[in-house]
């Protein structure tokens, strides 16, 4: 990595999130925290989600404004293409997750980033979410992440960075290993 | 009760190593061995099983290699044999068939309760292993009757194991050595590959360790690391006791050997594996080329590189009730057992907590655990410089306790 006069800024504030971690050993239980979004249906696949609240750090929190995000499927599903599709918003999620992690990565390392870009995709087959045939699954059949990356480090160091950040990545760890999941009715 | 002023809790290399620099510097103790000297090499290893370290580097405090095989690697019965002749030689006072079974303070010293009696000493050195209970995951409890579960502590030899598919959970040192030998046996394998710390056994025609040794990347001290909790859990490194044999993933690949993602649950009988298995290879590429870089900073020229770690499409389901697999082998990491402490010095996850060896209790010391005090602590070669500063230190805290005790008298 090259040494600039400049300090290193990638608008990531390590010292925080290195602080939290910090205090981790005498409070693990700050650690604990929840994640919500509710979901109301609209019409036909279209529906509306919101994100307003999580629990951590011991207490109720909130984000600063409530976010609503638009689901739908597209014309060629004869639907209305309000929103994207459920499966886009994974593919937004781990893209996001693994860009703020080299973000990350990058400020912990003192590498100055000049430009991000990643592209995100996903196979699928959609004999399994029809039922049309019980060998195909639902899901995605592979995921490709590809980066382009301008900093000031080698092309290792980059590589790195990448690979760093899939490691400490939730939505790539929820992607790659099992989760159980319990949907219920009240 | 007797009295001493040290028990050292084990006969292994470390707790041999403690015994020889407090010898040294005249402190009375005694060495406390639950049955005979090097009791794990005698019991806990597979019959192909060496030293993943070459003789030369086999040293300790007052020994050297001396045979004629520099370059070669230790069995584990020409372990235990160099650890009774290295007891022998120092006059190590070990007390055999002595299981330790509670530490506890009492006045300003400890009482150390054993099967055959207590003992009163001013201080304790823990040196019973890092290495001693071996460990399986959670999911081990959902493996489906009728397959047969080992550990590398249990594990002799292939015969030992039914015909059949093995699943071999870990690839660090003994997982790979495992599949490697169970493959060669005539058993398909499955490696269950998680994060590892790829090692060739030579490079520019010398041996990794030899390198290492003389870069001083073995000598990087625990207070010099960017994050230490990281470097005290880094697994083995992949590597065989066999000169000019590098067994990486790409070795085991192109024998036979398939891979997987790490095992990551069992539902239904049925394993599942991570999708990270690019990734977990990508992280260990590039972690052994910034070694290669230190090592080639070092020497001042570039060497050649292996290739990188070839991830072909893994499985990310493999139905155990099939009878593809007959067997699992958990190479999936040890523990030490020091369920006999109560002193409180352990932090939420049942660790001791300590700083370079030294505990928040006075004159309690921790030995032979990764990482204790340098890179190479979790070596044999690693003993001797752990064992004397450790030395140092508690006879500073001797010192400064009897200094005390003059100034109250006086």
């Amino acid at each position: 990595m090259t040494t600039t006069e400049t300090p290193v800024d990638n608008g990531v504030n390590v010292e925080a999130l290195l602080g939290v971690r910090g205090v981790l050993p005498d409070t693990p239980e700050i650690a604990q925290f929840k994640w919500r979004s509710t979901v109301d249906w609209v019409n036909g696949t279209h529906s509306r989600s919101h994100v307003e609240t999580f629990y951590g750090f011991n207490d109720e929190q909130q984000h600063h404004k409530r976010f609503s995000y638009d689901i739908d499927h597209p014309l060629q599903f004869a639907a209305q293409d309000n929103g994207v599709t459920p499966v886009e918003y994974v593919l937004v999620a781990l893209g996001g997750c693994l860009t703020a992690g080299v973000a990350a990565v990058a400020q912990q390392r003192s590498i100055q980033l000049r430009s991000v870009k990643a592209t995100v995709a996903a196979d699928m087959d959609l004999h399994g979410i029809l039922g049309a045939d019980p060998d195909i699954r639902n899901g995605f059949s592979g995921v490709s992440v590809s980066y382009e990356i301008d900093a000031d480090a080698t092309a290792d160091e980059i590589k790195a960075l990448v690979a760093q950040s899939q490691k400490r990545s939730a939505v790539y760890d929820i992607m790659t290993n099992p989760t159980s999941v319990t949907v219920d009715v009240i | 009760m007797p009295d001493t002023t040290t028990v050292i809790v084990g006969a292994g290399h470390s707790g041999l190593a403690m015994s020889y620099c407090l010898a040294a510097q005249s402190v009375d103790h005694v060495v406390l061995e639950r049955a005979d000297v090097a009791n794990s090499w005698r019991t806990q290893r597979w019959d192909s099983l060496r030293l993943l370290t070459p003789n030369w580097m086999t040293r300790l405090p007052g020994y050297g290699y001396q045979g004629a095989d520099p370059d070669g690697y230790l069995d584990a019965k020409q372990v235990t044999a160099l650890l009774e002749d290295y007891a022998r030689a120092s006059g190590a006072p070990v007390l055999g068939g002595t299981t330790v079974t509670s530490v506890r303070a009492a006045g300003d010293g400890y009482v150390v309760r054993t099967d055959q009696g207590s003992w009163h000493a001013l201080t304790v050195v823990l040196a019973s292993g890092a290495a001693a209970v071996p460990v399986m995951p959670a999911v081990a409890s959902a493996v489906p009757a009728g397959i047969t579960s080992v550990t590398p502590a249990g594990y002799r030899n292939p015969d030992e194991l039914p015909q059949g598919g093995v699943l071999v959970v870990g690839a660090s040192a003994s997982g790979i050595q495992l599949a490697d030998e169970l493959h060669r046996s005539g058993r398909p394998v499955t490696l269950a590959v998680g994060e590892h710390v790829r090692m060739p056994r030579t490079y520019r025609d010398r041996d990794i360790l030899w390198w290492m040794d003389a870069a001083g990347v073995l000598d990087q001290r625990y207070d010099e690391v960017d994050d230490l909790v990281r470097a005290r859990h880094v697994p083995s490194m992949q590597l065989v006791g066999s000169p000019g044999r590098t067994l990486d993933l790409n070795a085991l690949t192109s024998a036979g050997v398939r891979l997987a993602g790490r095992l990551a649950g069992i539902q239904d009988g049925v394993a599942q594996f991570s999708g990270s298995l690019p990734n977990v290879c990508a992280l260990a590429d590039l972690k052994l080329n910034r070694l290669l870089d230190t090592i080639d900073a070092w020497a001042g020229m570039p060497g050649e590189r292996p290739a990188p770690t070839i991830v072909r499409t893994a499985p990310l389901r493999l139905d155990l009730r099939s009878g593809e697999i007959s067997s699992i082998v958990w190479a999936t990491g040890f523990r030490p057992d020091l369920s006999w402490l109560d002193v409180p010095v352990l932090d939420r996850k049942g660790r001791v907590a300590h700083d370079g060896g030294v505990t928040a209790c006075p004159g309690l010391y921790l030995l032979g655990m990764p990482f204790l005090r340098r890179r190479k602590s979790s070596l044999i070669d690693g003993a001797a410089n752990d064992a004397a500063d450790l030395t140092a230190h508690l006879v500073s805290h001797l010192d400064a306790r009897a200094g005390g005790r003059e100034r109250r008298a006086s």
